[in-house]
């Protein structure tokens, strides 16, 4: 488990994880609604993430808890 | 010499890479990269943020340094315990230039050197006792103090010292701030994460301190971030910000205090300069206070106009005249600057290697007086850093990350740039090859370079540094007179 925040807005998410410096923008996130939000994500790099689904964050950017699944490199 | 393509520049990155062993070899390789404006992410060229290879130069600084040395050490109303034996604090002491106002010593103390000055009975014993005697004593001495900061050194980490209770515990008994700051050299592989704990330090300790207290805003405040006030860089860029109408509410870290640091949450925009050192704290602020932040440069007219609108974008109309106001005033003087050093410098070939943003930033500048950059890289920089500048630098030009001094003497040699802008460690032996040599970190010893004041200096320097008639007469010491390498005399 990881910190990592997410910024940007709904459609071009950012994904940083402060710890690595690892700045990149998410290609896909597993649910995008405003009651269910979050759940696998993919970045531009190719890595994928993994973070609990819950309902969409009022404003961005956010601070959240995060599971590596597959980092790049 | 003309410009070298992209083969030769690739040619020339193997040709360097000879020297070293198999593995090194490998290593090596993936922090030097030609540019190639076409590419988004710069991974997919240079590797960056990683140890740096045992038994070659680096000149990569530590944690503390970045930590004490970049961050914190600026806030000229704090003292800064370099909490350690006494040379870190000593060796760092006052060499970044940062300029402030205030009296040295009695509400000031950049200039000044606090250490806790370990010796061999505190490592076995542990420190925290003289810590806390230590911060009495300041408070006694120096009683105008606005705080403290314990920058730790790498024997705090090693025997395990609690300076955190020491720092709570003496912060309820003085009524100041005492901020303990993990900074540890060891840490992390450059200076970099220096940054990013003396960053969370702030966020933890210092920037909560106001919350839900008054403050009487304006709808045009802004705090200028990652500006160190080198040479007084920041007053440069100040005033500009003044002029076009906004009004600056904290200066991080540069001629900075506490409290300015405290007000910060409240401002509409944090305007970042460098975004290496104080990315981290603009997140934490946009999150936590919704406050946007943004990029700015100010070196050389035209990035500083391309800014100065840029900052102004996201104000109303009074600011916006204000920015057109401000920079038509300063560009008459500029292509003054311009008519009088464009003549004397088009053409010439610069190579940099420094931290933080001037690799990338000050590209604007030496185009503006006719220059081309053909190589750049950074000590410490992370691939963001690199990302933002593939774009800057043109194509088939050299980028090496944190460069080794066999590599970037071999690259100067073979690339022969008119001015090498690098640090100190590199200064002398340039110089005495007989290359134009400027040293960028602390602008040697001159500036400002930032905004309009600071670009007029800038050329001169550089103008000063470039033609000076003394380089074609020198001969390298380990060099005959005819070129041939020297014999070895015993010393």
């Amino acid at each position: 488990m990881a910190n990592i925040m997410i910024q940007g807005s709904k459609g071009a998410y950012v994904f940083y994880l402060p710890k690595r410096d690892l700045e990149d923008a998410i290609v896909s996130m597993e649910f995008d609604t405003p009651e269910k939000w979050g759940g696998e994500i993919k970045l531009n790099n190719g890595g994928t993430y993994y973070i609990e689904p819950q309902t969409a964050p009022a404003r961005l950017p956010i601070s959240l808890r995060a599971k590596r699944l597959d980092a790049a490199e | 010499m003309t410009a070298l393509t992209r083969e030769e520049t690739e040619a020339l990155i193997q040709e360097v890479l000879e020297v070293y062993p198999e593995k090194a070899k490998k290593d090596r390789e993936k922090h030097l990269a030609v540019n190639d404006q076409s590419i988004e992410q710069s991974k997919k060229c240079i590797t960056s943020n990683r140890k740096s290879l045992p038994g070659v130069m680096t000149i990569r600084g530590c944690a503390y340094a970045g930590s004490k040395g970049v961050v914190w050490g600026p806030i000229k109303d704090m003292i800064h315990i370099s909490h350690g034996p006494v040379g870190c604090g000593q060796y760092s002491r006052a060499g970044r230039r940062n300029y402030y106002v205030g009296t040295t010593g009695v509400n000031t103390f950049g200039t000044m050197n606090f250490t806790s000055d370990f010796q061999e009975k505190d490592i076995v014993f542990g420190g925290d006792k003289k810590l806390a005697k230590l911060i009495g004593e300041i408070e006694q001495l120096f009683p105008l103090n606005k705080g403290i900061s314990v920058q730790s050194e790498c024997q705090i980490g090693l025997i395990g010292d609690d300076i955190e209770a020491v720092s709570k515990k003496a912060a309820k008994e003085i009524d100041k701030p005492v901020v303990p700051v993990r900074c540890e050299g060891f840490r992390g592989v450059s200076q970099s994460l220096g940054h990013h704990i003396a960053n969370d330090a702030i966020r933890d300790w210092v920037l909560p301190r106001r919350d839900g207290k008054a403050f009487e805003g304006t709808p045009y405040d802004v705090a200028v971030i990652g500006d160190y006030n080198i040479g007084g860089d920041a007053w440069s860029s100040r005033i500009l910000l003044e002029e076009m109408g906004l009004r600056v509410v904290a200066q991080w870290s540069g001629d900075g205090t506490i409290a300015e640091m405290e007000k910060t949450p409240y401002v509409k925009v944090n305007l970042i300069h460098c975004y290496r050192s104080m990315n981290y704290i603009a997140r934490h602020m946009e999150e936590k206070y919704s406050i946007p932040w943004m990029e700015y440069n100010f070196f050389g007219p035209t990035k500083v106009a391309e800014s100065l609108r840029a900052i102004a974008a996201l104000f109303d109309d009074k600011i916006k005249e204000g920015a057109e106001r401000v920079i038509a005033k300063y560009q008459p003087l500029m292509q003054a600057v311009i008519d009088k050093y464009k003549p004397r410098l088009q053409g010439k070939r610069v190579m940099l290697y420094v931290g933080g943003l001037r690799p990338r930033h000050v590209i604007g500048a030496y185009e503006d007086l006719g220059m081309e950059v053909v190589g750049t890289g950074y000590e410490f920089g992370h691939n963001d850093d690199y990302d933002r500048t593939i774009k800057d630098m043109g194509n088939a030009t050299l980028l090496y990350d944190d460069v080794t001094g066999f590599e970037f003497e071999e690259f100067v040699k073979k690339v022969k740039p008119d001015l090498v802008g690098s640090g100190i460690k590199e200064k002398f032996i340039f110089q005495k090859m007989g290359v134009p040599f400027r040293q960028m970190h602390s602008w040697d010893y001159s500036g400002p370079y930032h905004g309009y004041d600071g670009f007029a200096i800038f050329a001169r320097d550089m103008d000063m540094t470039l033609n000076n008639p003394c380089w074609s007469k020198i001969t390298a010491p380990w060099l005959n007179k005819d070129g041939s390498l020297a014999e070895k005399k015993a010393a």
